[in-house]
């Protein structure tokens, strides 16, 4: 199996690598770079546990292969919070309720990340929509809704306060 | 320092698994030399095996090995049974294969990729056979068969009889009986399946890590099967499992499977299972085909049941089955006062994945028959079921309750829980809009149902599948034992040591409350560690995480446990300051004299003493402090000789109240609104008791709505993938009402009572009772799941009544 080098950014370190054309990107995150916190659930794009951010769009990273993320910059779960500070996401998350095994939460994490980044004013229909891309068979979606309506609100606040 | 237990903290655990720093069985490190595992499977329900051809995997580059059933054998004893059938199941298809995804070659390389090529090329050839999937037909003399040297598709068969059931037949004013089918569904943990085995041939000791949670019963049938002394298995279990809802407690196979791969490959291997293998082969739910009459007066009371229940435990039966026929088995007569009961039980196998625990074990596939049949009864007596439910509730002066087949359910207000899930779902208001709703040409429904939600299971109560003969031939099993280890350091720091490997339930948390209670420090400064490791961790032959027995049974434990070590700080603090021990007081991490506030002696200083001082302790006291308790409720005795058993040890109370619509275009049914009120005694953490109220609600849904492990009927399974196996997603989830009471426990120290796993009981029926109830002008009568849009469709255009 022929192999090919790679450039590119996780979580804005730098890593070259040879790997067979094959290897999933989720494969890859994991047992290549070592950033174990990306999931792999179902390996056919449902569930969306291995979901990352690849050049600014989440994407499930079961679904494509390492190679093609040549030169791009990605984010893992891992490149969320600095310095062991949660980001007001991931601490919403601990509030609500929004985790219990914990395993689905890190693409869950990396999916509302995108979304919000891109829709600051979703409805709570909408934002049912956007979970719907994602299994977890623990919270029941409860706690998962309430932490990201309530980074909605809480960004909300931010944006009239900043702006008055 | 206020006390913490009972508040809604936020989770200890949380941190790490928001940052992507859980430590889940596939994050773990491996031994460089690690192989890894594919596992070549059956795609046939049921043929003889006549040949596997591994000679081009074998030249796969990479490959390490393959090993078949023949291979195997020669290490292995079949898995003990709970059963007398002789039934041999080994982890690997021996001669013939028996369902589809039957494990029938190991191929082992040196990574996943190489090992799946590999897999590839194996080349099994097969004879096929007859298979066979129904319940009832399976039982017929000229059915195909499974196990020859067993004679007979059933494998168990008991019969039960208490109070007085005949009469109660005959004095009835009439008898409502139907058939009801549960079907077989499953509970996909997001995380599957993992396993890191190896084999020491030195010591011939086999170590596997694995994200199996128990019940820890089946570390001694793991020990039997391979052939070793149990101290010569170890299991670790990583501190994090990505879900289970009792599915993990099925990965016992693979483990040995892996280990005799170990074995036979010289090195460590690791096996993480796929989402097809997961669906296919690991473990699932019951189905169940349940006869149920009831013997009732004109004013709807019950006087008497009957029930013939079918459970299909899938091509072997294995530990823990047949519990999820009698797991319920004290609480058959639900919230009801019914003092005569019938129950015949049978365990058939057909060619289907084996079963094993999942969420509810066993109590949606009781309340679905039971409650269904109580809205029958309302039905038949034109009463409104609200009114025949009040009339059959439990009276709250009842308690403690003794249930027709052993159960003492341990406190509760049934008819006060009952009323508020009535008042809160606005139930006469929904009856008035319905009717109007009809006229409009719109289908809606209600639907109730209130169920009793065991936790903490007794460990005798399996025994019942046995004959109270058979049983007098072997040891009586009781109790419910678990345990907690809590150790102070020599800096005065805690670390507790928990053996109820949670899997997502907040363990860590609730047990970090409890300690900082006892000990008046704070929460914070308590580090739980919750990896069980079986060669060094306090645990029982009933520990794990199971039967929701954390509240009732680990947290007891905990709670004990931290009173040994308060006691020990104690004796220290009042043998320094020359007082009493009952004269002393911790706050806030001071201990204090009561008769002399200027006497005080520091948490800190106590630790230290015993570590750094152990000289100037009191005579006879040990250096150290380190404190192990083992729990059990006294009230689990062994079945008796009249068949009574106490089958669980606290008993909890769920009403719950659903309203639907059923769209007549598309025949969906759309939930309007759920309500559900719980009593599950006194509650620990109000956060973590809602997050499991609501995945368990969530699961009773799917199962109600969505989810099946299809067959077709000649036994090839239908539902491979997350696309043919559909679980409820966040746009699926109607508006939820929780509401509690608290009737505390008398069996618990803390008062607290199991949960999580009661709606997953509920819901199913809950919604088939409404969907039965909006299709009442079409004589629809549900008796089946899940209750999919084409279901619908096909009994609406089968009803004689126009969709007009």
């Amino acid at each position: 199996m022929g192999t090919h080098s790679i450039k590119l950014t996780i979580n804005g370190k730098h890593y070259v690598e040879e790997v067979e054309s094959r290897i999933l990107l989720s494969d890859f995150i994991r047992e290549n770079c070592g950033l174990t916190g990306t999931h792999v659930g179902c390996e056919h794009g449902v569930c969306g546990a291995c979901t990352v951010i690849v050049n600014g769009t989440a994407v499930r990273s079961c679904l494509m292969f390492a190679v093609q993320t040549d030169g791009e910059e990605i984010q893992t779960v891992e490149g969320l919070s600095q310095d062991g500070e949660l980001t007001p996401l991931q601490q919403n998350f601990k509030e609500c309720h929004g985790l219990q095994c914990g395993f689905c939460t890190p693409g869950i994490l990396m999916s509302a990340q995108d979304y919000l980044a891109k829709n600051p004013e979703p409805s709570t229909q909408e934002l049912k929509e956007m979970l719907s891309g994602h299994l977890c068979r623990c919270t029941g979606y409860d706690g998962i809704l309430k932490a990201i309506q309530k980074t909605v609100d809480e960004n909300k606040q931010l944006a009239l306060t900043e702006g008055s | 320092m206020e006390n913490v237990v009972g508040k809604p903290v936020p989770r200890v655990e949380d941190a790490r698994l928001l940052m992507g720093q859980g430590k889940y069985i596939d994050d773990i490190g491996t031994p460089p030399n690690t192989a890894h595992i594919a596992i070549v499977r059956s795609a046939y329900p049921h043929a003889s095996i006549q040949s596997i051809q591994i000679e081009k995997a074998l030249e796969v580059p990479g490959v390490k090995g393959i090993i078949t059933g023949k291979d195997v054998v020669q290490y292995l004893n079949p898995f003990s049974v709970g059963v007398s059938a002789p039934v041999k199941y080994y982890p690997i298809a021996v001669d013939k294969v028996r369902y589809v995804g039957e494990p029938v070659a190991v191929v082992i390389a040196k990574n996943r990729y190489i090992a799946e090529d590999a897999a590839e090329l194996v080349k099994v050839k097969y004879e096929t056979l007859e298979a066979i999937v129904d319940i009832e037909k399976s039982m017929e003399d000229d059915a195909p068969l499974l196990h020859e040297n067993v004679g007979s598709n059933i494998a168990n068969h008991r019969s039960f009889h208490y109070g007085d059931a005949h009469s109660a037949f005959k004095n009835a004013d009439r008898i409502i009986k139907h058939t009801f089918n549960f079907p077989k569904y499953s509970a996909t943990p997001v995380e599957t399946y993992g396993i890191i085995a190896q084999y020491e041939s030195s010591s011939d000791q086999y170590t596997i890590n694995a994200n199996f949670h128990g019940p820890f019963v089946i570390q001694a049938v793991m020990a039997g099967a391979l052939k070793i002394p149990s101290n010569r298995l170890r299991i670790i279990v990583p501190k994090d499992i990505g879900g289970s809802y009792g599915i993990k407690a099925g990965t016992f196979p693979y483990m040995v499977l892996c280990a005799i791969a170990s074995r036979i490959a010289g090195c460590p291997v690791k096996w993480i299972e796929d989402r097809q293998e997961h669906l296919s082969a690991s473990s699932s739910g019951t189905d169940r085909v349940t006869y149920i009459e009831a013997a009732v007066q004109e004013d709807g009371k019950v006087l008497g049941l009957k029930m013939k229940m079918i459970d299909n435990v899938g091509a072997y039966i294995r530990a823990p089955e047949p519990a999820c026929l009698y797991r319920t088995h004290a609480n058959t007569t639900g919230a009801y006062d019914i003092p005569n009961l019938m129950v015949d039980g049978y365990i058939v196998m057909t060619n289907k994945l084996p079963t094993g625990l999942i969420r509810g074990y066993g109590g949606q596939e009781l309340y679905f028959p039971l409650e269904r049949i109580m809205q029958m009864i309302a039905h038949e007596l034109q009463l409104d079921p609200a009114d025949v439910i009040r009339r059959n509730l439990i009276k709250t002066e009842k308690f403690p309750y003794h249930t027709a087949s052993g159960g003492i359910y341990d406190s509760g207000d049934y008819e006060k829980g009952f009323e508020l899930a009535l008042a809160t779902g606005k139930y006469t208001e929904f009856r008035e809009k319905q009717e109007k709703a009809r006229k409009e040409g719109k289908i809606f429904g209600v639907g109730l149902a209130c169920i009793v939600e065991p936790s903490g299971s007794n460990m005798g109560y399996i025994t019942i599948a046995l004959t109270p003969e058979e049983r007098a031939a072997s040891l009586p099993k009781s109790g419910c034992a678990e345990a907690a280890t809590i150790s102070m350091d020599p800096m005065g720091n805690v670390n507790v040591r928990i053996s109820t490997t949670p899997s997502g339930q907040g363990h860590e948390t609730v047990a970090a409350q409890i300690v900082a209670d006892v000990l008046q420090i704070p929460r914070e400064q308590i580090n739980v560690v919750a990896e069980l490791d079986t060669a060094t961790s306090a645990w029982s032959i009933a520990s794990g995480s199971y039967s929701s027995r954390f509240a009732s049974l680990g947290s007891s434990a905990v709670y004990y446990a931290a009173h040994k070590v308060k006691e020990k700080i104690l004796k220290i603090a009042a043998h320094h300051l020359q007082t009493k021990e009952d004269d002393l007081v911790i706050e806030s991490a001071i201990i204090r004299s009561k008769s002399d506030p200027s006497k005080k002696y520091s948490m800190k200083r106590a630790a230290g003493s015993a570590h750094w001082n152990p000289l100037s302790l009191p005579d006879g006291m040990q250096p150290g402090i380190y404190e192990t308790y083992y729990y059990t409720a006294t009230i689990a005795e062994p079945p008796d000789e009249n068949d009574l058993i106490n089958s669980s040890i606290t008993y909890g109370f769920v009403a719950d109240m659903v309203t639907v619509e059923i769209d007549p275009e598309t025949a969906e049914v759309k939930i309007l609104d759920y309500f559900t009120i719980h009593d599950a005694g006194k509650l620990l953490n109000p956060l973590i008791v809602d997050g499991q109220i609501y995945g368990g609600l969530v699961h009773g849904l799917g199962g109600a709505l969505y989810e099946e492990l299809a067959y077709d009927d000649k036994g090839q399974f239908l539902t491979g993938s997350f696309m043919d196996y559909l679980c409820p997603t966040a746009p699926e989830i109607p508006n939820i009402t929780i509401k509690h009471i608290e009737t505390p426990s008398p069996v618990t120290p803390l008062g607290a009572k199991g949960l999580g796993e009661g709606n997953t009981m509920s819901a199913p029926v809950a919604i088939a009772n409404a969907v039965s109830d909006a299709l009442t002008p079409y004589n629809i009568m549900i008796d089946s799941l899940p209750l999919s849009p084409t279901k619908i469709w096909q009994l609406l255009q089968s009803s004689k009544v126009k969709t007009t």
